[in-house]
């Protein structure tokens, strides 16, 4: 089953259960995201990717990676409020991905495109810089696809942090698979392979590693 | 088969009647609050004495039962008693008084008026506790029934008529007309966001796939909110009977009880609530001989507040880490491992069984137009009577605040009441005419919520309860999407600096960025609703920011960093009291020299503005002015002690 939904004015087929982001992608439309990889389940963390949908006369802003496609549906990737959502999220995230004031790839062709001030905030950042944004791509990787379970999340709110689990962490000295997924580069910067070998989670977790 | 189960509706009558039998109306029966409060204040020791002291004062013979039951409301005053048929109220009562008790009230039929309810406004003691203003302006029929039943026996339930509703709707009613009577009685959810309940569950009805689910919220953690803790200690049958009920018109066979990790009472009288239920076939295989079977099971939060959000709960319960997932599906087409799964909160299932029994007509003759039946409060913070109301809906905040609360304590004013915890927001003075009503409070900037109702007077910082919130969510979010980890991050950085005198030019335009941006893009509703506190004390104290950043003053004299204190050497009378008080020793003085406070001890813990008697008044606190010089040393006092 094919639905036809409008995106940013231009008439667009898709398949029943994909996603707008997808659809869109597909009729060369990109929507710009950070937390999204095409094999793994919609997450919806980063909200970079939302656009403003409007069905029945009402709008609403969503995460264009997890909403799915319906028939009749008219959505704009780029409008005043989702530009300025953009903008504001890259300068809340910019803070803790800033290595000598310059924020790292992806981030900072988003921040260009958007008109982010990526210092707007800076002097109220007051803890030391982590350089995840908590994107879950290496997590998420690791568990869908590589099925290992090496890293994951721990902690709750603004303490919420990725760590390798020492466990588990020996497969990754050859796995490596994450390491190209991080977007702000972290993963492969940080690894010290010393780190894997009789590593333990509070060595990691105290920053002694 | 086991003796005791029952398998008609006629078997339920004939227990009931048989419970009943047993009771003899005319004899008094003690009720001691065990209520979580009640309990802090000593309520296990005062019933385990009523127990004692009727058996050597010999009075088994003339005094039915004393009872441990759940939460009568009243916390402020606890431990409470209530001896009936009377009613006959004793509020603080220590196991000391219990022989007394014993002797004058259940022997003689005396009563003892210094154990009364005294009005903190008009000083008259009060026998009854229908009598007492608090009680006497409510409308308790979801709460009510806690104060007569025992929540560790099924048999008290039974004989206040429960599960009556589940039979009627069991073996009299379909599915459908029990799901038409509850959408006509048009209750909404009580959990916060007021979705129609008989919608969702007819969503979860129609939703293909199977198993259905059908689910009990217990994960009640707004600061300052209790409704649903007491509900589930002190009548979990009223909500199990409202979710068997559910189960049969949505078509579910199984369901969940979520109760947070925090609630060890309510856990255990729910776990005992099912056991019992399951003894007496109200719950398993062909319920009351129906046909209609449904299991459930009871699962323990981790402890943490984002559990509370729908598709969190269901992860929570597959197994997982409590984190909202996408919604762009309805829980309640697929939540637990993609299923349909119908959740409500635990006053909106203690509802069911009301709306059953009496009828959607009945439930429609209370509340607003598009707000029906009452809601449970608990009403906290500055307020004369604090504890559990249950209100129609409809009733003015001012009611609420003043004729069930008593008011403000020690004369001080009324400056908001904050309503629907970290997701809600202030209400201030000029909206207090405002019916209690779903729409009405959202149309003010803040929620229903669940029920919490935290009263502020005017030394209550609005720009401070701001920041508490935000602090609130910081931990409590899951932090799993960028727009609600970093922007609460940001957020309390903000109000931070902004109460500690660091506030900016721009700040307050900082705030409303992030806070829309939060809304707009948020994952779950703890991240689209956690900048409404910031934004309602935005909408309605403005001012109280701007003193802050502009003149680095706290209008309400609540900001550590933005107060001193200071000793009028004009209005001391060199009493000793504050000097005595003073934890960090920063008052100067003696007998007859006027005290000064050495402003680098002073740790600003308001101790000697609250020990100076109030005729001397000579305690000050000073925000954005200088502050006048000490004394010179070995002044003498300009007034005396007698004012």
């Amino acid at each position: 089953m094919t639905v036809s939904l409008q995106i940013d004015g231009k008439e667009v087929k898709a398949k029943e259960g994909t996603t707008v982001l997808e659809a869109a992608k597909e009729a060369g439309i990109d929507i710009p995201a950070l937390c999204y990889h095409q094999k793994l389940a919609p997450y919806g963390a980063c909200r970079i990717c939302s656009v403003e949908v409007e069905r029945k006369g009402k709008v609403q802003v969503v995460a264009s990676c997890g909403f799915p496609v319906e028939e009749g549906l008219v959505v704009r990737t780029r409008s005043k409020r989702i530009d300025r959502i953009r903008k504001v999220l890259i300068e809340l995230m910019a803070l803790d991905t800033m290595v000598d004031g310059e924020v790292a790839g992806e981030i900072k062709k988003l921040a260009k495109e958007y008109g982010a001030d990526i210092h707007r905030f800076e002097s109220r950042f007051r803890t030391t810089p982590t350089r995840c944004i908590l994107c879950g791509q290496c997590v998420r990787y690791c568990d869908e696809v590589v099925g290992e379970h090496a890293i994951g999340f721990v902690g709750r709110g603004i303490e919420r942090r990725v760590v390798f689990f020492p466990e588990k962490a020996r497969v990754c000295l050859t796995c490596q698979a994450c390491f190209n997924l991080c977007p702000t580069g972290k993963i492969p910067s940080e690894t010290d392979f010393v780190v894997f070998d009789g590593f333990s989670l509070d060595d990691y977790l105290s920053g002694a590693s | 088969m086991d003796e005791k189960r029952l398998s008609s509706a006629d078997e339920l009558e004939e227990l009931r009647k048989e419970v009943l039998s047993k009771r003899d109306p005319a004899k008094p029966i003690v009720t001691v609050c065990t209520g979580t409060a009640c309990q802090i204040y000593g309520s296990l020791d005062v019933y385990q004495e009523f127990i004692d002291e009727v058996r050597k004062q010999g009075l088994e013979a003339s005094v039915a039962e004393a009872k441990a039951t759940g939460c009568h409301g009243f916390c402020e005053q606890g431990p409470v008693v209530v001896i009936f048929p009377q009613e006959i109220c004793y509020v603080r009562v220590k196991a000391e008084d219990v022989s007394e008790i014993v002797g004058t009230t259940l022997a003689k039929g005396e009563v003892i008026e210094r154990l009364f309810y005294e009005d903190p406004v008009t000083g008259e003691k009060i026998a009854r506790d229908p009598d007492i203003p608090f009680y006497k302006h409510q409308m308790r029929i979801v709460f009510g029934s806690n104060r007569h039943i025992d929540p560790r026996h099924i048999d008290d339930y039974i004989a206040f008529g429960g599960y009556a509703a589940l039979s009627k709707a069991l073996l009299q009613m379909t599915p459908k007309q029990v799901l038409e009577e509850v959408k006509k009685s048009n209750l909404r959810g009580r959990g916060g966001g007021g979705f129609p309940t008989g919608t969702k569950w007819e969503t979860t009805r129609d939703a293909p796939g199977e198993p259905k689910y059908v689910i009990v919220n217990c994960d009640e953690g707004d600061p300052g909110a209790y409704m649903d803790r007491s509900l589930m200690e002190g009548n979990p049958h009223a909500v199990l009977e409202g979710l068997i009920i559910g189960a049969y018109a949505t078509g579910s066979h199984e369901g969940f009880i979520y109760v947070r990790q925090e609630y060890p009472i309510a856990y255990q009288n729910t776990v005992q609530s099912i056991e019992q239920a399951h003894e007496y076939g109200l719950l398993g295989q062909n319920i009351l001989g129906s046909g209609f079977d449904f299991q459930v099971k009871v699962h323990r939060g981790a402890g943490a507040f984002v559990s509370g959000e729908s598709s969190a709960l269901m992860s929570a319960i597959e197994g997982k880490a409590g984190e909202p997932k996408m919604k762009y599906v309805h829980t309640a087409v697929s939540g637990i491992k993609g299923s349909p799964s119908c959740l409500n909160n635990v006053e909106t299932w203690a509802n069911v069984p009301l709306i059953i029994g009496k009828g959607a007509g009945w439930f429609n003759s209370i509340g607003t137009k598009e707000s029906k039946g009452t809601k449970i409060f608990s009403l906290v913070g500055k307020v004369n009577n604090t504890g559990l109301v249950e209100v129609p809906m409809g009733m003015t905040l001012r009611e609420l605040i003043y004729d069930i609360g008593g008011g403000i304590p020690h004369g001080r004013k009324f400056k908001a009441v904050q309503t629907g915890g970290p997701s809600g927001g202030v209400i201030p003075e000029q909206h207090l005419d405002t019916p209690i009503d779903f729409d009405e409070l959202t149309k003010l900037g803040s929620m229903m919520g669940s029920g919490g109702t935290v009263v502020m007077d005017e030394d209550t910082c609005m720009v401070d309860t701001a920041r508490y919130f935000i602090t609130f969510c910081c931990e409590e979010s899951c932090g799993k999407c960028i727009p609600c980890r970093e922007g609460l991050r940001m957020l309390r950085e903000i109000l931070t600096d902004i109460c500690e005198g660091r506030g900016e030019e721009g700040d307050i335009e900082a705030i409303e960025d992030i806070a829309q941006v939060m809304q707009d893009a948020s994952l779950c509703a703890l991240g689209t609703t956690a900048a409404n506190p910031a934004l309602s004390t935005l909408k309605y104290f403005r001012d109280e920011y701007e003193a802050h950043i502009k003149e680095k003053r706290c209008p309400a004299k609540a900001c550590k960093s933005l107060t001193s204190y200071y000793i009028d050497p004009e209005k001391c009378t060199a009493c000793m009291i504050c000097f005595r008080n003073c934890p960090t020793e920063a008052i100067h003085g003696s007998k007859n020299m006027v005290h000064w406070i050495e402003q680098e001890k002073c740790i600003k813990c308001n101790t000697c503005f609250e020990v100076c008697p109030p005729r001397f008044s000579a305690v000050r606190r000073i925000s954005g002015e200088p502050l006048p010089p000490p004394p010179a040393p070995g002044t003498k006092p300009v007034r005396d002690k007698k004012g």
